[in-house]
């Protein structure tokens, strides 16, 4: 494995200019990640529509990896529904640590780039980082939905 | 004559590229590597040695025992202890100040009393004193670490109160470098009654250290950051203190005489030593000792205090690099931690693993002192006897690669 295919263009385009990069005033759900051993901040806000994920905001930082993950992960899930959010964070984590695949995923093709970092065992978390973030941003508004 | 050259023959391991180039070992606070003498010193005792020690009445046994004993009287010299005695063999530092707080401490810390350690100590200087803390209901005190890296002696004495029990410090920081004035704080926690601890896991590789000179009461450190093997480690106590604490683990070698329902001790240091030891790692230090021995650990001190200089110089000279620590290369040991512009120092660490060159990045054990630092991470360059100023050549070089990767790098530490 190659320095290049670790740090493949498409992930230092998304470190570089970050999708929907800031934080939401108007977000409905939120939740704050760390990964305590390395320091990786995520922060992931969502405005939802009843079931529909409507905005994404994503702050943070932490290496290029992590931050990289998060700007492509708010692309993919942006005005997709909260089950097919939590669908597509199962297919990454899956991608990631048990070998599955994203092909014939359109909207996770950016995605589809981290898979070097498989090669790189202690940086796979921060690509996880943002995904248990979103997935606990929505577990509280389920919770929260519950409590209404 | 101290000759970096010379002394690289000795180590097969820098003879290894990575990735295609020549290795450039920087993680030497991590652990350091090995010569020739230590691995064979090691490989001789399983092929012409092994035995277990104090008990058998056989060839073997005797000379294992000896060559054993003879590392622990190798160790008292190295730190100027006034006899082996005074040399418990452990794991490592940690081990060996988790024996300190599970013996000394438990037998000596009351609630409302107080442990005073500083904000730039390693997790192995933390938790330790947590734990005996919540155990006792003592509270834990941190001196802080100024924006110079380095810790107030007169704050210090303010905050060694009649409840002090117990001063713990690292006598040199594995992140800034810095080494701590342990000598005079030891005076401070005498004056008020309490026992001073020094962690020496970095001190001891690198710098001239007489428990005399420091007048502390226990001294920590291990063997693997000080050219030996894992898996052994040491702690020194004052003999008068060691004599009045309790074992940590009964079993076999640590006893005198044992009945039905009670046991006495073994004499010092064995009391502390339950189970069979770590027999060849400790004789293989023994190697290693005399290896830093023979290089005079002034002149090591003087090697090192040269290519920190060099160090501090030329990364300090590139636009992009923000050191942390003492500026002044007196102040400090060969440990220099700084961050590249915004990038995070993981992706440093894995351009410059790329150019064959291993640094720490991380939080090095310090989550405290990160804080104090306002950092989430560092990277860490950390330097010893067999590191040249070619290297740091070599280290400078590299991080213009990173500049290649990242592109824009402007901005603050992340």
């Amino acid at each position: 494995m190659s320095l290049d295919g670790l740090y493949r263009e498409i992930i230092l385009d998304h470190y570089q200019n970050p999708r929907n990069r800031g934080e939401l005033g108007d977000a409905n759900a939120a939740s704050h990640g760390l990964n305590p051993l390395c320091g990786d901040e995520v922060d992931v806000f969502l405005k939802l529509e009843g079931d529909q994920i409507d905005t994404i905001g994503v702050t943070g930082r932490g290496c290029s990896i992590s931050q990289a993950t998060g700007s492509m992960m708010s692309e993919s899930i942006k005005g997709h529904s909260v089950a097919e959010a939590r669908e597509m964070a199962q297919a990454f984590k899956s991608m990631m640590t048990e070998g599955g695949s994203l092909e014939d995923r359109d909207e996770m093709a950016d995605l589809e780039a981290l898979q070097g970092v498989k090669q790189f065992p202690v940086r796979i978390k921060c690509t996880l980082l943002p995904w248990t973030t979103l997935t606990d941003a929505l577990d509280r508004y389920a919770a929260n939905g519950e409590s209404r | 004559m101290f000759d970096p050259q010379r002394i690289r023959d000795d180590f097969p391991i820098l003879q290894r590229q990575v990735h295609g180039k020549p290795l450039v070992y920087l993680d030497n606070a991590a652990t350091s590597q090995k010569p020739r003498q230590v691995i064979q010193a090691l490989s001789h005792y399983y092929e012409h040695t092994n035995a277990n020690v104090h008990r058998g009445l056989h060839t073997l046994a005797e000379e294992a025992t000896e060559q054993y004993e003879a590392a622990r009287r190798k160790a008292a010299r190295f730190i100027s202890a006034s006899g082996p005695d005074e040399i418990i063999f452990t794991r490592n530092t940690t081990e060996a100040l988790n024996l300190v707080a599970l013996s000394w401490g438990r037998a000596n810390v009351r609630a409302g009393d107080e442990i005073l350690i500083s904000q730039m100590e390693h997790h192995s200087n933390v938790v330790p004193w947590q734990l005996l803390a919540r155990e006792k209901g003592a509270r834990l005190v941190y001196a802080e670490v100024g924006a110079d890296g380095l810790l107030d002696l007169d704050a210090i004495e303010r905050q060694i109160g009649e409840r002090t029990r117990i001063v713990s410090l690292m006598h040199m920081s594995n992140v800034l470098g810095t080494i701590n004035p342990v000598a005079e704080v030891a005076k401070l926690a005498h004056a008020r009654g309490a026992v001073m601890v020094v962690d020496g896991a970095q001190s001891v590789p690198h710098l001239p250290v007489d428990v005399r000179d420091l007048d502390c009461d226990f001294l920590a450190f291990s063997s693997h950051k000080m050219l030996g093997p894992t898996g052994i480690g040491v702690l020194w106590g004052r003999r008068s203190l060691l004599e009045q604490m309790e074992p940590v683990l009964g079993g076999g070698e640590m006893i005198a005489q044992v009945l039905d329902d009670s046991s006495t001790w073994n004499d010092l240091p064995w009391k502390f030593e339950a189970g069979t030891p770590n027999i060849g790692d400790g004789i293989a230090f023994g190697s290693a000792l005399d290896y830093l021995t023979e290089l005079g650990m002034q002149a090591v001190r003087e090697h090192e205090r040269e290519l920190t200089a060099y160090a501090m110089e030329t990364l300090g000279a590139l636009p992009e690099v923000t050191i942390y620590g003492p500026r002044d290369p007196a102040k400090r040991g060969g440990a220099v931690a700084f961050n590249y512009g915004s990038i995070h120092p993981h992706d440093v660490a894995t351009v410059l693993d790329y150019e064959g060159i291993a640094v720490r990045a991380g939080q090095h054990c310090c989550q405290p002192l990160m804080r104090a630092l306002d950092v989430s991470a560092t990277v860490r360059a950390s330097f010893y006897v067999y590191n040249t100023q070619a290297e740091i050549d070599a280290l400078v070089g590299a991080l213009g690669k990173v500049k290649e990767v990242f592109g824009d790098v402007a901005g603050r530490p992340v």
